[in-house]
């Protein structure tokens, strides 16, 4: 394996292609009792119309990569949750808009876990009765969501926001959309994606990288794969389709979801333009920014108050999310500053200071061996080196920060999306 | 990993774990007072009033911009429940000095931020300033008022506190709203000086630095806690309901009902020596991925979306969690229960007993990787004096017999029921 030392973050990593197309990251973490492994496949919530394996276009249900991934646990022996679990191991696993990843945590019999995760991940086993017994589960799970202000808020800023782009839809779909779902559906996509070319493994803790290499070339097709091809709908505009959404639920105070709509990064650019995007939000959003002590000074927000970049396929936005009595205020108060920012400039010691603080919470972030795992699936997801991130802040100037001020805040890039209390309804 | 404790004066004490393993370092400095209505709102206040800023840095935008230079040191301040005890702390994560890019010290500043949050703080008039108590009364109004917004842990806080109501340990540790609103200056600020100089003060560090290094920086930046106090730290365990089981619904706009189940463990706690065969007893049920209550309820009948069991180590508790929808709400409860018989009645294979202390094993070992979970544990361990590290307890648990497992099962007394339904229901 090819070995990549860090010695700025006195990391190494090691990393191979198999034969089969499978991408292997390892960090080696001697001093871990806990070994980690990341098995995940460039395939989520909004990649619901591709190439199938006959080469033929197919469109499937809103929430399939989701509910695949509840199923694909299913083995012809019986559930491999179960079966790790036995073993003393926690595994789970996630689905976001753009990727499926199944993963555990363990200290002992990490060998026999691997080959477990990534037989039970690499073997489809789907059955009718199954399937029809989670669209139960699935519909429970869709429903809490529902009940959730924060989710319903974010999902409603998403809607507002993109116009075709299918990260509009819910990662899990809806009770409607997948009732379409069938074992046939599952199979088509399992062949779609769950292919070694177009997944990655990722494993960090105290173990031999070159044991996690052997057991995947053990366990996975020796056969050629290649990445899924996806269509995600005509290029989105760059404004958004609503500026304002609203709805109440049982709440105490108004929620509220605030979304920028930015411009996709080019191929190789995205951990660039994370990265900038991150300190743009800090330099209007942290709490050593001008803007939020004041309007948290002003009783406009509170402490429940936090920013993010997001990005995948073909788009990417920023989020401030908080509670406010007055969300609109708060999204006039946040444009106005932004402009001012970009008209007269970023004081240059805040911006080193967020930079600064900005490289040490990454730093600190590789503590977790499930956040490093899932940071370098991802970013190779996206063609990037994660670890790279100290090199490319030195390359991120203030004026970086103006100009994606000065283009993406503006009126018609910015959607609001607030939960109300139930009383104001009247 | 090694682990030292020191005494630095009655009532206050240094425990540092010394380990390479992380690339950062956690300090943290937590005071500790017995929960009571009559003072939780205050307890739970002045962590917010302190954040707002110093004397040296007075407004929140100095403050966070003091950490901000130190690399993005994560300095926070905030309040916690231990058994019925409040713990009011302040926490400061930073990176090792190996990594800062100008490779200067990060500890020893670190050290003093937090010693002129904790004890220089912002005044006017000799006392804490108006407008930050203020508008901090009533941040924290919202915040206790938004437990509301997530059901699911809405469903836990209703049960405990109908299940411990006349304990402490039902009291909220937010405390209470309107107080929230009406609190005064002075009054917070006496109850401030009262902290400083009553509470049991707990330093712990995680981290590479030496433990005389850090001993050197605690002294430095926060002698005025270094006086010796009487400072008991009680839980009282009731190792029995009081009565006949409890019975609580209320009824919200919700699509999904929640189910909330307590018991008492019979007086075990994390002290007690059947303490590891209550940890196995609890993922057999239901903490972990192939326990009963998920196998049988959540996989095999689909009664919930999701039910799980969790213990107060501290209080002697285990509350299950469920979600289920109305329909389901007595099939689930009856269900959720027989699991429980099942268990008492030593109803499990070895495989689901090995499996169990597996998982319980590989949790506690698992949190000796996790900084944030190694300070939050040292916690517990220094103010209940339970002798068990992390080593010894694992190696208990590996040992944890069938009949132990069901004896612990045996001691565990249902007390309340709290269910959540909809406006419908």
């Amino acid at each position: 394996m090819d070995k990549l030392e860090y010695t700025a973050l006195g990391q190494t990593v090691y990393h191979c292609v198999l034969p089969n197309g499978l991408n292997i990251y390892v960090d080696v973490r001697r001093s871990y009792s806990k070994q980690f492994a990341f098995f995940a496949t460039r395939y989520g919530g909004m990649d619901l119309r591709f190439r199938g394996e006959d080469g033929e276009w197919l469109d499937t249900p809103a929430g399939v990569a989701h509910f695949l991934e509840h199923k694909t646990f299913d083995t012809e022996d019986g559930n491999a949750l179960q079966r790790m679990a036995a073993n003393g191991v926690d595994p789970n696993a996630f689905t976001s808009s753009s990727m499926t990843g199944y993963f555990f945590d363990g200290v002992q019999g990490f060998e026999d876990n691997l080959r477990t995760l990534l037989s039970f991940v690499s073997v489809p086993w789907f059955t009718q009765e199954s399937v029809d017994k989670e669209q139960g589960i699935i519909a429970q799970e869709i429903r809490m969501g529902e009940d959730d202000p924060n989710d319903e808020a974010y999902y409603r800023l998403l809607e507002a926001m993109y116009v075709n782009h299918p990260v509009r839809g819910r990662v899990a779909g809806t009770v409607e959309s997948i009732s379409h779902i069938t074992a046939d559906t599952l199979y088509q996509c399992h062949g779609a994606f769950y292919r070694p070319g177009n997944m990655v493994l990722c494993a960090a803790g105290n173990i031999d990288p070159q044991r996690v290499a052997d057991i995947a070339q053990e366990v996975l097709t020796a056969e050629h794969t290649t990445a899924a091809e996806t269509d995600h709908g005509r290029p989105e505009r760059p404004e958004v389709g609503e500026k304002l959404t609203r709805r109440t639920m049982p709440v105490s105070i108004p929620l509220f979801t605030l979304g920028i709509k930015g411009t996709p990064a080019a191929r190789g650019e995205g951990l660039r333009q994370r990265l900038l995007g991150e300190l743009v939000c800090d330099v209007l959003f942290s709490t050593s920014a001008p803007l939020y002590n004041r309007l948290y000074e002003q009783g406009l927000l509170n402490s429940s108050f936090g920013s993010f970049y997001s990005d995948g396929p073909g788009c990417a936005f920023l989020v401030a999310e908080g509670e406010s009595r007055d969300p609109e205020r708060v999204r006039d108060e946040v444009l106005k500053e932004a402009a001012r920012l970009a008209a007269e400039g970023i004081d240059q010691e805040l911006w080193d200071r967020l930079k600064k603080a900005a490289y040490g919470a990454m730093v600190r972030r590789l503590n977790s061996l499930e956040d490093t795992c899932i940071e370098l699936a991802e970013a190779h997801f996206d063609g990037e080196d994660y670890l790279s991130f100290p090199q490319v802040f030195q390359s991120i100037e203030r004026g970086h920060g103006e100009a994606l001020l000065r283009d993406w805040f503006v009126e018609a890039r910015c959607a609001l999306s607030i939960i109300a209390p139930e009383e104001s309804q009247t | 990993m090694q682990q030292h404790w020191k005494r630095l004066a009655d009532g206050v004490e240094l425990a540092v774990t010394q380990t390479d393993k992380f690339k950062t370092g956690l300090l943290s400095v937590t005071l500790t007072v017995p929960l009571g209505a009559g003072t939780a709102t205050a307890g739970a206040l002045i962590p917010e009033v302190l954040y707002r800023g110093s004397g040296r840095y007075p407004d929140m935008e100095k403050l966070s911009s003091a950490a901000d230079a130190l690399y993005g040191a994560s300095l926070s301040t905030g309040v916690r429940q231990r058994g019925e005890s409040q713990c009011v702390s302040v926490l400061c994560g930073f990176i090792d000095d190996r990594y800062a890019l100008d490779g200067s010290a990060v500890l020893e500043p670190a050290a003093a931020l937090m010693g002129e949050a904790l004890l220089n703080p912002a005044v006017q008039n000799g006392m804490f300033r108006r407008d930050y108590v203020e508008s901090e009364g009533a941040n924290l109004a919202d915040r206790i008022q938004a437990r509301i917004n997530d059901k699911r842990s809405w469903a836990i806080f209703r049960l405990i506190q109908e299940m411990c109501a006349g304990e402490a340990y039902a009291v909220d540790k937010l405390g209470d709203a309107d107080e929230a609103r009406a609190m005064t200056p002075d009054r917070l600020w006496a109850a401030y000086r009262s902290l400083l100089s009553e509470a049991k003060v707990t330093f712990y560090y995680g981290g590479g630095a030496a433990p005389e290094r850090v001993e050197d920086a605690v002294r430095r930046s926060f002698a005025p806690l270094l006086t010796g106090r009487a400072a008991p730290v009680d839980c009282r365990v009731e190792a029995e309901p009081r009565g006949p089981v409890r019975r609580v619904a209320d009824s919200m706009d919700v699509t999904q009902g929640k189910l909330a189940i307590g018991f008492r463990t019979g007086g075990i706690t994390m002290g007690s020596g059947d303490f590891p065969a209550l940890l196995v007893c609890n993922a057999l049920y239901g903490g972990s991925a192939n326990s009963k209550l998920f196998v049988n309820v959540r996989e095999k009948m689909s009664l919930c979306y999701y039910a799980s069991s969790m213990l107060d180590k501290v209080k002697g508790l285990m509350v299950v969690s469920s979600g289920v929808e109305f329909s389901q709400f007595d099939r689930a409860q009856e269900a959720i229960l027989a699991q429980l018989e099942a268990v008492r009645r030593g109803d499990f294979t070895s495989d689901e007993l090995t499996a169990a202390a597996r998982t319980t094993a590989n949790n506690l070992r698992g949190r000796l990787d996790s900084q944030g979970l190694l300070e939050d544990d040292q916690l517990s361990r220094l103010l209940f004096h339970s002798e068990q590290e992390g080593e010894d307890l694992i190696r208990a648990v590996e040992l944890v017999k069938a009949d132990q497992v069901v004896e612990t099962a045996q001691k565990l007394k249902l007390d309340t029921v709290y269910r959540l339904t909809g406006k419908e229901g």
